[in-house]
């Protein structure tokens, strides 16, 4: 188990270097004046030399990808071209944003797909047919489309949960809740859509199975071999789809935090993006997949623990 | 003698290990056998015998990394994509499963043609000749164009045959071929083997667990423990009155429909297997 | 030997048609259509430029002169929606195009030949995989273009990978199949089993995983518009989303018409998937759940019944539904067994030998509709039980020993857990009581180490072990009736002879009645003392089972017999050889 865990993280590691470095390439390769795109047409020749070499990008390439390798290592991350603010904190600023919609995302899904899937595998009939097409749709509408629309509803026209802003955890729990539900929700209705479908499928499998049939002989009740035997068996199927749709997830909150007005690391992205700053921009990019490795890990420690054939051998 | 039709010459299957650094997995352990013309080998062994592999290496479908198989008297273990496919005018095959060996999707016609026109038969005389191969395996002629789930288990096994006999081959290597039948079906089937290999002469490689089975359609019997050729013989030999400890164990493990010679055989086995 | 009768059945149609004529899939693609005419008769359609803003008609309400209104910055509504529609047509198209052209050959390369490219394909395919695709689109837009266009291409190749690995599955999975080996020993070459075998397969999943491709894409698109990337020249839904948002309380109706427009081509798109998969396979609505329909249509006194009577199943009748009437598999079929005697119940594939003996247990699948004139076990009335009272009988009135032992034990549990589990319900034992019990249990069915297969789990021990372990579990309760349905079937010869040794000493050691479902009469020479033989669903025999060898009533069971081959005549040498002297073929290429 160690081992691989060992392993495993190594590899998450190597990933995250791998996607920073193609990152770094990426946005340094193109051939745009940084320095005159930060100051602006109006600044002369000297200034933007000045700030190209404030910014180090008079450097070979090679050097600056090196000494941002080096010091991103270390945990620094470097600052924003355009205000200076260092990354690492201004990470730190929205990190706490995303994960509280996307985290509870994840556990609204998988709480909801669990029970909509077993519904439609026990019931079968319009039960099973509701399920399957909602989905359908469910996996099919983008994410920030059902936001636009709970904001529009629940939010301006109802009035019932803050149309926009964020409240931290410490400042007060029913207001953060208050203020990630809707977005939470948004972000959950394709991940339980996707994973339902799963539960679903992979429980009528089980439910065929023989080993259900000769649990049903030795005079279990309905309820130990459904909920005991024939769930635990449908879970890491499941739990494998789970975590492909952790990454939508996490896609989705950029649009989604921009619907809520929420200070995510989505809007830093976007604003990054919309900017060209590049150091912004390459610090969302690691934090958000590492964010992912460790999602996936925490995912596979439970798919071994879930899958005795993994966990033994 | 005569030249043998098919040689096994101390041939080793081995299957790379999982991950690095592991041992290869080795299945058969030095095989050697021969087949003569028109001759039916039963080879007999449990699960995890290797027969099966043993067939496949037989039809260039398993890697062998050791010894030689010789096909009249040429060594064909080691072809390349090309010759292989020459090869597959003599080498047939009939599987075990008539439900996964024939491609849902394909009509019996397509199925039947298939190994015709990759060699450039024109369509007509492939069409022609399915014809005649549906009559060898009895079945109507309209059968060629129905898909083949709708065919029973043993009508599916006499396609499987008459693909096999598509292109006049003088061996075919036969896996389990009557093991997924009904007792009638099956009684059918190898008759239909039989009456076939007296008509053209082909030969057989016949794999099986069952030494009923074995002893109705083989001139001669190996038996396979464990990657290695324990026992071989003439059929009547190995079946009634074998030598090897294993083949003797295999025999009174079999149950026999006689109650009376039933029990002496449990009896028996009860006896050695205390001993 | 006269010519296999084959029963014609209608062949099928081909899947476009079967698709459109779901109702629903045939409206998908009218909407479909509709979007892509209207898109592309944009020009006919309104006089505007899309992206020509007169500041006098900000957020100007429908008039003559603004079908739908005009937006925040005095834009059309209608010509930027329709505009818009090209934008999102043609990204989606781009996408799908890329991600089939990327994803496509490299996974079935991938899952043809496996190896080191598929080792390498993979790893790269879990990277693009691992990271979020918003993200990768922030940072190509803002490194390489502003044009979506550019940022649909990009997107394909993120999504490529779904592609890749459907594609790589669905081949790998041709590969296995016995008939694409059978292809290669009739000499294909990899190009013919590729194009004849391989790809047909991967064309139905291909189609379905396109529309969600395209769905997906055209969200995504939307998204970055949505967000303030792509060019301001570009109308697009998703920029129309994004300029209703800004004016979210002074006009909220301007969200209507690009959320409908997106979210109508979207669901179109993924339910025409959706149809296309229910054409390909029977998945449509499972029944209803219905409760166990099991009618005793008369219940016969139980005067007669004699004292030593285990099991009555008299006038047992099981059918299916199926769309076209229903489908009767056991028809009218009575039998007894006495305690501590052992019914063989022997039939070929489909004579309805295993149906009867899981009407007993009360086993059969829930659209089974069984009826019977009495169905009684030790003196109760098993067809008018309710579940609680079933479940009793189950495992401590009657013990079942299933064919396959692999894939009859819970892969998820201990093998420990599974036999304490039964032991504590029905007998009320602690959980050291039933685990002593169970390892006692293990040692009795002759497991050498019971200690460790109690603490393994179920892929740790062989098939015969398994099935020890089964036979355990099954008289772990003490049934006084045994249902085994082919028990030895699955094993291998020499391992079968113990299990049936194992299996007539409990049968003796505790006294139990027993019926043994099977097609080897020498099983039935074995251990049975009277034998049931089945043909369509009826019982044409039954006797004593020395008689049956003796002398079978029955014409199908004297068949029966004579096919069977042990103790028949030994081939001979070979006959005559006509090929034999021949040059081989092979060799002379």
């Amino acid at each position: 188990m160690l081992a691989f865990l060992f392993r495993r993280i190594v590899a998450g590691a190597a990933l995250v270097a791998v996607v920073a470095t193609a990152t770094f390439l990426l946005l340094n390769l193109t051939g745009t004046d940084v320095a005159r795109n930060i100051l602006g047409e109006s600044a002369t020749r000297s200034a933007v030399t000045a700030k190209s070499h404030e910014l180090g990008l008079d450097q070979p390439l090679v050097e600056r990808y090196w000494h941002w390798a080096e010091q991103a290592v270390r945990g620094d991350l470097g600052s924003s071209w355009f205000t200076g603010d260092p990354v690492g904190q201004s990470l730190v600023d929205t990190l706490p944003v995303t994960l509280s919609i996307v985290l509870a995302g994840l556990l609204l899904a998988a709480v909801l797909s669990v029970a909509l899937g077993t519904a439609a595998a026990l019931r079968g009939g319009w039960v099973d047919r509701m399920v399957q097409l909602a989905a359908v749709l469910g996996t099919a509408v983008p994410s920030f489309l059902i936001a636009l629309v709970l904001a529009v509803t629940v939010a301006v026209q109802l009035g019932w949960l803050p149309a926009t802003g964020y409240v931290a955890i410490d400042a007060s729990v029913t207001d953060w809740l208050r203020s990630i539900v809707l977005p939470a929700v948004s972000l959950a209705v394709a991940a339980t859509a996707a994973t339902a479908m799963q539960v679903r499928g992979a429980l009528l499998d089980v439910l065929r199975a023989d080993y259900v049939r000769t649990l049903r002989s030795r005079g279990l009740s309905t309820r130990s071999v459904v909920f005991r035997h024939a769930l635990r068996n449908a879970a890491p199927p499941a739990l494998t789809v789970l975590a492909l749709q952790f990454i939508g997830l996490i896609s989705g909150a950029v649009v989604v935090e921009k619907v809520f007005g929420l200070p995510g690391i989505g809007s830093l992205a976007n604003s990054a993006a919309v900017r060209g700053d590049a150091p912004v921009l390459l610090g969302t990019v690691v934090v958000t997949v590492s964010v992912v490795v460790a999602v996936n890990l925490l995912l596979d420690i439970a798919y071994g623990w879930l899958n005795p054939k993994v966990r033994v051998s | 003698m005569t030249v043998p039709l098919l040689e096994l010459d101390d041939v080793v299957v081995e299957y790379p290990a999982k991950g690095r650094g592991g041992k290869p997995f080795r299945v058969l352990h030095g095989i050697s056998l021969t087949i003569a013309p028109g001759e039916t080998l039963g080879l007999v062994g449990e699960s995890g015998s290797g027969k099966t592999t043993l067939g496949r290496a037989v039809l260039g479908l398993a890697p062998v990394t050791g010894g030689e198989i010789r096909y009249g008297g040429r060594a064909v273990s080691r072809l390349g994509k090309r010759e292989r496919r020459a090869l597959s005018e003599d080498i047939q095959v009939v599987f075990q499963d008539p439900f996964t060996s024939l491609n849902p999707a394909m009509t019996v016609l397509d199925i039947l043609t298939e190994p015709l026109l990759v060699t450039g038969v024109a369509r007509r005389d492939a069409e022609q000749r399915v014809r005649t191969l549906l009559d060898r395996v009895y079945l109507p002629h309209d059968a060629a164009h129905r898909l083949p789930r709708e065919f029973s288990g043993g009508q599916r096994q006499r396609i499987a045959i008459a693909r096999a006999l598509c292109r006049d081959p003088r061996l075919i290597v036969c896996d389990e071929p009557v093991s997924a039948l009904d007792l009638t079906t099956q009684a059918r089937v190898l008759d239909l083997f039989t009456e076939i290999q007296e008509a053209t002469g082909v030969a057989y490689l016949f794999i099986t667990h069952d030494l009923s089975v074995v002893r109705h359609i083989s001139h001669r019997v190996a038996v396979l423990y464990r990657g290695d050729i324990v026992e071989t013989g003439a059929a009547a030999q190995v079946t009634e009155a074998p030598e090897h400890a294993y083949t003797r164990r295999l025999l009174l493990a079999a149950p026999v429909p006689d109650p009376d010679r039933q029990a002496r055989r449990r009896a028996e086995r009860q006896k050695e297997a205390a001993s | 030997m006269t010519a296999v009768d084959v029963e014609p059945t209608p062949r099928r149609d081909r899947l476009p048609r079967r698709t459109l004529r779901d109702p629903l899939a045939a409206g998908c693609l009218a909407v479909l259509a509709l979007v892509i005419a209207a898109s592309l008769a944009a020009p006919l359609l309104t006089d505007y430029v899309p992206d020509h803003s007169v500041m006098a008609d900000t957020l100007a309400p429908a008039s003559d002169a603004h079908p739908l209104g005009a937006d925040g910055v005095g834009r059309d509504v209608l010509s930027r929606l329709l505009y818009g529609g090209r934008t999102s047509l043609l990204g989606g198209t781009l996408a799908v195009l890329v991600a089939f052209a990327v994803g496509g050959p490299l996974g079935v390369i991938s899952g043809f030949y496996r190896g080191w490219f598929d080792a390498v394909a993979g790893w790269i395919v879990n990277v693009i995989m691992a990271v979020p695709a918003i993200i990768v689109m922030l940072v190509v837009m803002a490194a390489v273009s502003q044009d979506l266009n550019v940022a649909m291409v990009v997107l394909g190749v993120i999504m490529a990978p779904m592609v890749f690995r459907l594609i790589r599955a669905s081949v790998i999975a041709v590969r296995e199949e016995l008939y694409v080996d059978a292809a290669r020993v009739s000499g294909l070459g990899d190009g013919r089993v590729m194009r004849r075998h391989v790809l047909p397969v991967v064309v139905a999943p291909s189609v379905i995983q396109a529309t969600q491709v395209f769905a997906v894409a055209i969200g995504i698109q939307a998204g970055l518009a949505f967000l303030g990337l792509g060019k301001a020249s570009q109308a697009s839904w998703g920029a129309m989303l994004g300029d209703a948002f800004t004016n979210i309380y002074n006009a909220p109706v301007l969200l209507l018409w690009p959320g409908v427009a997106m979210g109508l081509t979207i669901l179109a798109s993924s339910l025409l998937g959706n149809a296309v998969r229910d054409a390909l396979g029977p998945t449509g609505p499972r029944p209803v759940r219905k409760r166990r329909k099991r009618v005793v249509r008369q219940s016969a006194p139980a005067a007669d019944v004699p004292a030593d009577r285990l099991l009555t199943v008299e006038g047992l009748r099981v059918s299916y539904p199926k769309p076209d009437g229903e489908k009767s598999v056991v028809e009218g079929v009575s039998l007894t067994v006495a305690r501590g005697e052992v019914l063989g119940l022997v039939g070929e594939s489909g004579s309805g030998k295993s149906q009867t003996a899981f009407s007993v247990l009360g086993l059969l699948p829930d659209d089974a509709e069984v009826t019977a004139d009495r169905l009684a076990f030790d003196g109760q009335d098993l067809l008018g039980m309710d579940t609680a009272a079933l479940n009793r009988m189950r495992g401590h009135g009657i013990g079942y020993v299933p064919q396959e032992p692999m894939s009859n034990l819970d892969p998820c549990f201990r093998i420990g857990f599974q036999l304490v589990e039964p032991m504590r319900t029905h007998l009320g034992l602690s959980r050291a009581e039933a685990r002593s019990r169970a390892l006692g249990l293990l040692e009795r069915v002759g497991i050498p180490d019971p200690e460790r297969v109690f603490r393994s789990y179920p892929h740790q021990i062989s098939g015969g072990m398994a099935q020890r372990v089964l036979i355990a579990g099954a008289v772990s309760c003490d049934p006084r009736l045994l249902i085994a349905d082919e028990p030895t079937t699955a094993l291998d010869v020499t391992v079968q002879a113990e299990v049936l040794d194992l299996m007539r000493s409990l049968q003796q050691e505790h006294a139990m009645g027993m019926v043994l479902v099977t097609h080897d009469f020498g099983v039935v020479a074995d251990i049975c003392d009277r034998v049931a033989v089945m043909r369509g669903g009826r019982i044409v025999e039954t006797a004593p089972m020395r008689q049956i060898f003796a002398a079978p009533g029955h014409p199908y069971t004297r068949t029966l017999l004579a096919s069977t081959l042990d103790g028949g005549p030994v081939r001979g040498e070979p006959s005559a050889r006509p090929g034999a002297g021949e040059p081989l073929k092979g060799m002379t290429s």
